[in-house]
This record gives structure tokens, C-alpha cells and sequence, in this order.
């Protein structure tokens, strides 16, 4: 799908603006807050750095790697997950968040039906589909059509809970542990966890000719 | 929340899910100095994220009443009109001077020559 033949130019101003009309309204406003003092130029620069290149669903990988390797962090994990997961050094200082475990018999899926909240530190910046509104809606109403569309669906019989996260509260799905995993290091198995797995709209699978 | 939907449920005719892999998180550094303006603020204690979120949540449903597509392409634009409102709500800055500064800018960066940094006349 490809947008570039069809630009969107802002609020009617001519096709000739050498910034184009968000980029534009972004300096405007970026320029007025740093001159009132109220953002700094270089925090927001640290900011940029942090999420486009430190954060992502590594840490949440590593985090669902640890418990699997130590049960004694999963319990805590599963009792405080803000608390487990600033253990391993990430911190959400603004919001819970509250581990879902998946098991044989259920799966947790997570979706923001109203806007796009989002476990920031373990997860990085939500992809575009968990921003869309075909995702918001369809997880609630059809949240199997969505497993199966995304991550290759599940039996009938395993039950599927949803989870709408808010600005106070923000979830995280423990994928299960995938079989042939034994023996495994926690390294390995952070490097087979997927953010979609931590959505929770797949599952942690071993890639083919990673056995070890 | 929790719902849970019966298997057997006919829901074909839903709209299909964009796609994408674990790529890039902007798409232009616009999008990406939104997002960090909006950290900023939260974190001067400007807003609440309840506040935020409640502002972004209804650019969305704005977008969606207008019959725009919402399927996450155009997110920042509405992130910005969320940031916009609520820099003004909190009267940090507002429509009018934003509207000005905007103006400045484009002059500026219309006089200015190609691989130049824009900058605003002091």
C-alpha cells in the first residue's frame, strides 16, 4: 500500500510549501515551547534517540525470557509486573503493568479500543496495525478472526480473553514457553520472542534451523 | 475489560488489518519530535495521561466521524491535533500564536535556499 502518489497537503495551503503542513505546525510549536522554557531541544533529541533505537520489544523479550527460566520471577512477574520488570531495569513510571499469562487452555490479547496505549518501556512504539481502527474494533468483536489473520488462529476450545488497556493500566502477554526449548539459555530464548507474541495475536514459535 | 467471543461467530465481512514488521518507528521526524514534545510535557507534569489520552482518543473518533480511513497511517497527524488542543486547553500556547509562528516559518523556509538550515529571523 503505497501513499507517495497521493500526498496530503494540510488545511488547503498551496503545493508549493517547502515544509509540508505537520511538519510545519511541528516546528511552530516545537519553536513556542522551547522559547516559554517548557521542552528542551536536547531532551527531546534524547527522547528521539531512546525510542527509535534503545526501546523495543527486546525488553519485553528479556523479561518473558527470565520467567521462564526462574519461576520465582514469574510469580513476581505475574503478582507486580511494574515492579518485576523495573528489576531487569525498565521502568514505566506512569502506568501499571499487569502480565497476562497465556496457557494451554487460554490466550490474553491486548488492544487499545479507544486511542493506542501501549507498554512503552518493555515494548517500544506500537506497530501501525495496533493503531489502526480495523485492530481497536475487531479485537473485542472477533478476537479470533484477528489470532488467526495475524498469528495463525487457535483451536476452538482454547478461550480467548481481551484485554483494553488504558492510560493507567498497560498489559503485557507471557507467551508460553514453546516446546523443544529445553536447555535452552535465557539469550536463546529472548531472541525467539516476538512482540506480536507479547500482544499476544501469536504465538513463540522455535524458527525453523534454530534447534540447538 | 475482558470480553470472550464464541468460536463460531461469522465475522468475514470485518475490514482487514494493515500489516507491517518490526520497522522503523516514524515515518518522518516530524512524527518523531510530536512524540517526544508529548513525553516532555507529560513529564513537566503539563498533563496527566489520562488527559492525553482522552485527547488523542477523541482525534481519532473525529477522524473516524469525518469517514476518514483510520487505518494507523495518518496516526500522528491526529497526535498532533491532540498536542495542539491541548498545549492551547492548558494555555501554554495558543491557535494564534501558533498559527503566527507557523506563517514565520514558512516564510523562512521559502526564503531559504536549498541545503541551507531554516532559520527564523531574529
Amino acid at each position: 500500500m503505497s501513499e507517495h502518489d497521493h500526498q496530503h497537503h494540510g488545511d488547503g495551503h498551496g503545493h508549493d510549501r517547502p515544509l509540508s503542513g505537520p511538519a510545519l505546525r511541528v516546528k511552530a510549536l516545537e519553536s513556542l515551547l522551547v522559547e516559554k522554557g517548557l521542552v528542551d531541544p536536547k531532551a527531546l533529541d534524547e527522547l528521539i534517540d531512546t525510542y527509535e533505537t534503545k526501546v523495543g520489544p527486546r525488553n519485553g523479550a528479556r523479561v518473558v525470557a527470565r520467567a521462564w527460566v526462574d519461576p520465582a520471577y514469574k510469580q513476581r512477574l505475574l503478582a507486580d509486573g511494574g515492579a518485576a520488570i523495573a528489576e531487569l531495569g525498565f521502568v514505566e513510571r506512569d502506568a501499571d503493568i499487569l502480565v497476562l499469562e497465556n496457557t494451554p487452555r487460554v490466550r490474553n490479547l491486548v488492544v487499545c479500543t479507544l486511542c493506542s496505549c501501549y507498554p512503552w518501556p518493555v515494548l517500544g512504539l506500537p506497530p501501525v496495525w495496533y493503531k489502526s481502527a480495523p485492530y481497536r474494533s475487531r479485537a473485542v468483536i472477533d478476537p479470533r478472526g484477528v489470532l488467526k489473520e495475524l498469528g495463525g488462529g487457535i483451536a476452538d476450545d482454547v478461550e480467548v480473553r481481551v484485554w483494553d488497556s488504558t492510560a493507567e493500566l498497560r498489559y503485557l502477554v507471557l507467551p508460553e514457553r514453546p516446546a523443544g526449548t529445553v536447555g535452552w539459555t535465557e539469550e536463546q530464548l529472548a531472541e525467539i520472542v516476538t512482540r506480536d507474541a507479547m500482544i499476544g495475536v501469536a504465538a513463540v514459535t522455535v524458527p525453523a534451523g534454530s534447534r540447538r | 475489560m475482558t470480553t470472550s467471543i464464541p468460536p463460531e461467530a461469522d465475522l468475514g465481512a470485518l475490514p482487514a488489518l494493515p500489516r507491517d514488521g518490526e520497522g522503523r518507528v516514524f515515518k518522518a521526524p516530524w512524527e518523531a519530535q510530536a512524540f517526544a514534545m508529548t513525553l516532555s510535557l507529560h513529564a513537566r507534569g503539563v498533563f496527566s495521561w489520562r488527559e492525553w489520552a482522552d485527547a488523542l482518543a477523541a482525534e481519532l473518533a473525529a477522524a473516524a466521524a469525518r469517514g476518514e480511513p483510520d487505518d494507523g497511517t495518518r496516526y500522528y497527524e491526529h497526535w498532533l491535533a491532540a498536542l495542539e488542543k491541548l498545549a492551547a486547553g492548558k494555555q501554554l500556547v495558543t491557535g494564534q500564536e501558533l498559527e503566527r509562528r507557523a506563517d514565520e516559518w514558512d516564510a523562512a523556509a521559502r526564503a531559504t535556499p536549498h541545503g541551507k538550515p531554516i532559520e527564523l529571523p531574529r
